[in-house]
């Protein structure tokens, strides 16, 4: 095991014409690593809120806006009704304070086969390409996110931000690096492996709807 | 997996007579190019992104050790494990002996090129483990007992009419033929899969020094039910994915799947930092990366260095020419196109893959879309150059190149032959205005017609009409 660390290690370092890097060499990279310089960002004036709407239904998501954190319930058994999913849901622990309809059968657990809806907190947005960020904890397991067959996320109109890089300051949330698993979802689950044919629901979630909130 | 590279051009002759494969391939060109170009088109700072991205990747990989060793430390301190393979061999008996020390018995595996690279799934079996591939063209050309043919698709050389055949052995009847049915099937066959395995095994598109995470990139969300539902996740990866930052994996992100498939991004990105935490509902127990060296860090010494800066967004196979006429499988080993034409003669040897560096047109369409701007059609003449001089080039090219260049170098001689040339043919041509064969050259008239040259060449009119006025 240390042999093979070692010997790439010094491979890389032979080839590179030089020996490990000097103290004042690695403090370079410890800096650019603190504060890594800004990359050339796609620049939009849309909306945030529009672009969001518009790239995620680019993708085949849907999108419903509800004024009040109390009609989400609502909006998710429309959801529900309209595609004729059964109420065998998974909701996460963030929401569960919510008054979810009584004929659901539901829990906070993480999603097993039976599950056929999840309704997931959003992390956050990012306006840029209109992408969820779901973050793995108790409130909201990775699971939720891949094993139902429909998929309805809870965002919150502040929770949009303009690009990827505003996102990444959750890294600071758990105070310890990332939280375990960091989901970026664009769209329903898809694929164009046979005959280039965009076809939806390939493994994950078929369908994927939004309720935004505010 | 083993490498034919050596029977390229028996391989491109059968490919070029295949009427499933050239159905496929007409397909598949158009779309992938198309799609391209239209994202391209939608994002002004793409160059600024393209050439931000190649600065990035020497910046790296002038620092690849300090990075690698950081990226240890933060893999570690998140719970995980990172395991250093020299080569293959190495790479597949790390995997297989953790696979051992869980007692497990089905391997899912998503997406990951490097796992075809060290040939990880015939280890797998022949330890008596079941490996399900998850990723539907995977999936579907481990059916058919095939490699890949492309990076990104690789089960582009196949038809619909061709897996529906495949399903049908596999699943039962009744054979189905819409797309749909076909993807609901294999849906259908792997949901089990996720929950039984007890190893889930992907790729890794970059890892992330700053945080220790692995990050990967799906559509279809396989890759995250392998990695989520499994007891162990082993991720395996080249030592060149690393990179500083999630800032800077973000520069990457915003070029793959633009140059990929032509989206603005893929479905899902996910990072994975560590295994399930204490108040985890769900996660695997244990998080392993394998470190793949196989022959980049010595990459890193000469002029193929740029070759590392690849992402692996299959670009530049899909604007290539020869790839599209022939597919994937011709080049003989994991990497196809031009890509594959740098990288299978530097890891298996450039003997070993004669052909294909001289299997390209220099037509240089590849590098002017690769995102990270590697210089491939200038890596294959030095290819090229390095057979010579190592005299693996065979006898009778090395002479014709002698000879050629006696005459090139040599302006009398070459205006005397050519003047002699142009005659000969021009006499010989001169009923149909077409040459169906010419000595010397029979390969490239096999497929077409020369036209008959003038009999008088360009710089004897040049002469003339000066003579004149």
């Amino acid at each position: 095991m240390r042999a093979a660390r070692d010997e790439i290690l010094a491979t890389i370092r032979q080839s590179l014409g030089r020996g490990p890097l000097e103290p004042d060499a690695t403090a370079v990279l410890a800096a650019r690593m603190a504060a890594p310089p800004q990359h050339p960002r796609p620049a939009f004036e849309e909306d945030l809120t529009t672009r969001t709407i518009r790239k995620l239904e680019s993708r085949s998501a849907t999108v419903a806006r509800v004024a009040d954190w109390t009609d989400v319930p609502r909006a998710a058994e429309q959801f529900r009704t309209e595609n004729g999913i059964e109420p065998r849901v998974v909701i996460g622990a963030g929401l569960a304070a919510l008054a979810w309809p009584s004929h659901w059968s539901w829990h906070s657990g993480p999603a097993a086969p039976d599950a056929v809806l999840s309704v997931t907190p959003a992390f956050a947005a990012i306006a840029e390409t209109g992408t969820l960020m779901l973050v793995a904890s108790p409130d909201s397991p990775t699971t939720h996110n891949f094993v139902p067959e429909h998929q309805i996320v809870v965002l919150k109109v502040e929770q949009i931000v303009r690009h990827f890089e505003d996102a990444w300051w959750c890294r600071q949330q758990t105070g310890a690096g990332l939280p375990r698993v960091v989901n970026l979802v664009s769209g329903p689950s898809r694929t164009a492996d046979i005959e280039q044919t965009i076809q939806l629901g390939a493994h994950g979630p078929r369908r994927l709807h939004v309720i935004l909130v505010g | 997996m083993d490498l034919h590279s050596h029977e390229f051009q028996s391989r491109a002759r059968t490919a070029l007579h295949d009427t499933s494969l050239q159905q496929a391939l007409d397909q598949a060109r158009d779309g992938f190019v198309a799609k391209r170009a239209a994202q391209v088109a939608e994002l002004s700072e793409f160059e600024a992104l393209r050439e931000a991205a190649a600065q990035l990747k020497d910046h790296i990989l002038e620092h690849l050790d300090d990075y690698l060793e950081r990226y240890e430390t933060a893999v570690n301190a998140a719970g995980g494990h990172v395991h250093w393979a020299r080569d293959d061999a190495e790479a597949r008996r790390i995997i297989l002996d953790i696979c051992a020390r869980v007692d497990a018995r089905t391997v899912t595996k998503g997406k990951s090129m490097v796992s075809e690279e060290i040939g990880l799934n015939e280890a797998l079996i022949e330890a008596g483990l079941k490996v399900v591939e998850t990723d539907l063209g995977e999936y579907i050309i481990q059916l058919a007992g095939e490699a890949p043919s492309h990076i990104i698709a690789p089960a582009v050389h196949k038809t619909r009419e061709q897996v529906a055949d495949l399903f049908e052995a596999a699943h039962g009847g009744p054979r189905r033929t819409e797309i749909s049915d076909l993807v609901d099937a294999a849906r259908q066959a792997l949901r089990g899969r996720y929950f039984e395995a007890d190893v889930g095994i992907t790729g890794g598109n970059f890892l992330i020094a700053e945080t220790g995470s692995s990050l990967i990139v799906t559509n279809e969300g396989n890759g995250d039910l392998t990695q989520t539902l499994a007891r162990v996740h082993i991720v395996t990866a080249g030592i060149e994915r690393v990179v500083p930052t999630l800032h800077d994996a973000t520069l990457f992100l915003r070029l793959l799947a633009r140059s990929a498939t032509g989206q603005e991004t893929e479905t899902y990105t996910t990072v994975s930092t560590g295994p399930r935490r204490l108040d985890d509902l769900d996660g695997p127990e244990e998080y392993h990366v394998v470190l793949v060296d196989n022959g980049r860090s010595r990459m890193l010494a000469g002029p193929f260095r740029a070759m590392l800066r690849c992402i692996r967004c299959g670009a530049c196979m899909n604007h290539c020419p020869v790839y599209g006429a022939i597919g994937g499988h011709a080049y003989g080993w994991v990497y196809p196109g031009p890509m594959g034409s740098v990288l299978t003669p530097l890891i298996k040897g450039l003997d070993l893959a004669y052909d294909l560096p001289n299997a390209c047109t220099l037509n240089g369409r590849c590098a002017s879309v690769c995102p990270v701007k590697i210089p491939l059609p200038d890596l294959l003449r030095q290819l090229r150059h390095a057979q010579f001089t190592q005299a693996i080039t065979p006898r009778r090219q090395r002479g014709a190149l002698a000879a050629w260049r006696v005459v090139a170098t040599r302006p009398w001689l070459y205006h005397a032959l050519e003047r002699v040339v142009a005659r000969i043919l021009a006499r010989l041509g001169a009923r149909t205005g077409r040459l169906r064969r010419v000595p010397g050259a029979h390969g490239w008239t096999l497929g077409r017609d020369l036209p008959t040259p003038a009999a008088r060449t360009f710089l004897e009119c040049w002469h003339h009409e000066r003579e004149k006025s």
